[in-house]
């Protein structure tokens, strides 16, 4: 069966559900979100990326209503939303604390927003039953939040969130309170839910992992600016900058100075090293450069490996074994240090490597990024 | 183990024995005697050199009498009526001023709040007297408030406040309130406010965000501000007698007189019974209730 891509943001004819024109938001003298311009079509699953204090909540929090952006537009299915209350957006919010209501029961929770609308009751009731069943917490309904585990509150605020059918769910940090096995089931059934339902998510995370699993489409912000947007395979992958390659995921960086022949690259980073040869992806002007590489595409070997173009000699200064894979820091005659990593697919060899051994690592041509600086 | 337990435990009951309970058991037994021209003024008293035979001399001769006579003599009825209404109308006007003024204090700017709470506190520092006494010069006919009032052209002859029972209200809520705010901001300083931004993001204007939410979860500080206030108003013996008038009927106020100007013990410990039997029927009410909530739940 073919698979059929769902990637709206490369047709053009396509209408985004939220359009972000220019917007900034300041409080005070801080610019939270700095003249920023982005698209966001129905049914994706997008995640706002960063570290804290780089603008992710502030931008959800102008989504659902709370603050309103000190200019630009914010644009709901082609309608401009700044002057519309939260109560009257047709956009819910699971809240980091959960923030379910401690006097309500479970259920009365979840029917808290179905009651502020003018559905008859016998819907609500029906309503209610089917989102206890979507996210399986049909045995507590009766109990007041306090009284069920924190796996359970979440589903409960996801519940909550959901029932409306909002266009919009914002999930303001959803899993982080959650400890590290559950948080990644969690995640699949978040993925689960919202294919089922067909609602556009906007998660806000700072965990990158989180986003890589669950998104469509990842935004890496930094200050208030958007980063990067691309697809997740694409940001892992394809970094546009040192920023973006360094926040997602383990990296090499090496800084060196760049001559282009036949859109072939060779970079001279250090005296007495071999010059790293490697292919961009867009043309690069000849000068300061980052060639940037990740550690699983370097190869680990005793003997110089004859078929790659680009190969240095190292010892190893350090090796951390994480059970799947061993990450090895090889450190090569200049001082530089190389991080490789190699799958630890045998369960009884003995490990090839040790210690102080004299390696050989390497790569091919495409196996990295070369960035302008 | 278990003996460190019970001595934890034992604690406050011994302390709610020797110093609720016993002279409970005094008072009641005083209301159970009859007035005596001696010291003390009632009789029967326990004579302690007959023993058991003494202690049996003195149940013989106990009757409900004193209740009776308070059952027939309606000064003590109205009395208790008109201490109810008033301390149940001072507890809503504390709460309907009292409310507003924590709220505001819980929602201020955090540097503030320290200060307001101060502000609040701050009347507690000049005796509880001293602050009736002064009301007096502030409602009198030549009182500061007259005064103003004239001086601005609002009236021409001074308002009659003093001596009557708006005086009694005016100092009660004066006096009480801050029993009211503290408790309410203490629940309300507490309210996470992402629960209002929930409720709104569900479909709630502001208002009813404030009256789902932020009033059910001050409902505990509601309840402990209306008892504070309640329970000692309802007793209240200074503010009736400096503030009210001739007409002001208050219990405290002839558990006041039949103490001191009758020297009738045995009818003062009857009207104290009856008063705490009022005072304790609510407050069990509402302990049932509670516990009765509690076991839902579970």
């Amino acid at each position: 069966m073919p698979e059929i891509l769902f990637e709206p943001w490369k047709d053009p004819e396509a209408k985004p559900l939220i359009r972000f024109q220019n917007v900034t938001k300041r409080f005070g003298d801080f610019t939270a979100v700095d003249d920023l311009s982005v698209d966001i079509y129905e049914k994706e699953f997008f995640a706002l990326l960063g570290p804290s204090g780089c603008g992710k909540t502030t931008m959800m929090r102008m989504l659902a209503g709370f603050e309103n952006p000190t200019s630009g537009k914010i644009m709901l299915d082609g309608k401009d939303i700044s002057p519309i209350p939260p109560n009257k957006r047709s956009v819910n919010m699971m809240f980091q604390s959960y923030a379910l209501f401690p006097h309500l029961t479970v259920y009365d929770n979840i029917a808290f927003g179905l009651k502020r609308s003018s559905m008859p009751k016998d819907q609500i009731d029906a309503r209610v039953m089917e989102m206890l069943r979507l996210v399986q917490i049909e045995k507590f309904a009766k109990r007041k939040p306090e009284q069920i585990s924190g796996g359970q509150r979440q589903r409960v605020a996801l519940a909550r969130s959901l029932a409306k059918a909002p266009k919009l769910l914002l999930l303001d940090e959803p899993l982080s309170a959650l400890d590290k096995k559950l948080r990644q089931d969690t995640q699949f059934e978040l993925m689960d839910i919202q294919e089922k339902t067909g609602t556009t998510f906007v998660i806000v995370t700072h965990d990158q992992e989180e986003a890589m699993t669950v998104a469509s489409r990842v935004a890496v912000m930094n200050f208030g600016k958007l980063v990067q947007v691309d697809t997740p395979a694409q940001i892992y992958e394809a970094p546009n900058s040192a920023y973006v390659a360094d926040f997602i995921g383990d990296v090499n960086i090496i800084e060196g100075n760049a001559t282009t022949r036949d859109n072939i690259v060779s970079i001279a980073w250090a005296e007495g090293q071999p010059e790293i040869i490697g292919t961009p992806s867009k043309p690069i002007t000849d000068g300061r450069v980052s060639f940037i590489i990740r550690p699983e595409k370097i190869a680990i070997s005793t003997e110089k490996p004859a078929d790659r173009q680009n190969a240095v000699q190292g010892t190893i200064l350090d090796i951390a074994y994480l059970g799947n894979l061993s990450t090895y820091h090889v450190k090569l005659a200049d001082g530089t240090i190389i991080k490789a990593q190699a799958a630890n697919s045998r369960r009884r060899a003995s490990r090839p490597f040790t210690w102080e051994d004299e390696v050989w690592l390497s790569w091919t041509d495409t196996a990295g990024v070369v960035l302008d600086n | 183990m278990n003996l460190r337990r019970l001595s934890l435990i034992a604690v406050p009951y011994l302390w709610l024995f020797g110093l609720f309970f016993v002279p409970f058991l005094i008072v009641f037994k005083i209301s159970l005697s009859d007035i005596a021209l001696s010291i003390p003024p009632y009789t029967p008293t326990l004579e302690l050199s007959e023993g058991w035979a003494g202690f049996k001399d003195m149940v013989s001769k106990f009757d409900f009498e004193n209740f009776e006579f308070l059952a027939t003599d309606d000064l003590y009825w109205k009395s208790y009526l008109s201490s109810v209404q008033i301390a149940l109308i001072s507890t809503f006007i504390c709460l309907l001023i009292g409310f507003p003024i924590a709220y505001g204090m819980a929602n201020a700017p955090k540097e503030w709040q320290p200060t307001l709470m101060l502000l609040v506190i701050l009347p507690f520092w000049t005796s509880f007297l001293i602050r009736v006494y002064s009301l007096i010069g502030l409602l009198g006919q030549e009182g500061l408030l007259n005064q103003f009032l004239m001086w601005i052209g609002l009236i021409n002859d001074p308002l009659i406040i003093l001596n009557t029972n708006l005086a009694v209200y005016i100092g009660i809520v004066y006096t009480y309130c801050p029993f009211m705010i503290l408790p309410i901001y203490a629940t309300l300083i507490k309210l996470d406010g992402s629960l209002l931004e929930a409720a709104e993001d569900l479909g709630c204007s502001r208002t009813e965000a404030f009256w789902r939410i932020t009033v059910p979860l001050s409902k505990a500080g509601i309840i402990a501000g209306c008892f504070l206030v309640f329970i000692p108003a309802l007793g209240e013996f200074v503010i009736p007698s400096l503030l009210g008038g001739s007409d002001t009927l208050m219990i405290g106020k002839v558990l006041y007189e039949e103490f001191f100007s009758n020297r009738d013990w045995p009818v003062a410990g009857a009207v104290a019974v009856i008063l705490l039997l009022i005072l304790i029927v609510p407050i069990v009410l509402y302990q049932r209730n509670e516990q009765k909530m509690m076991e839902a739940e579970q």
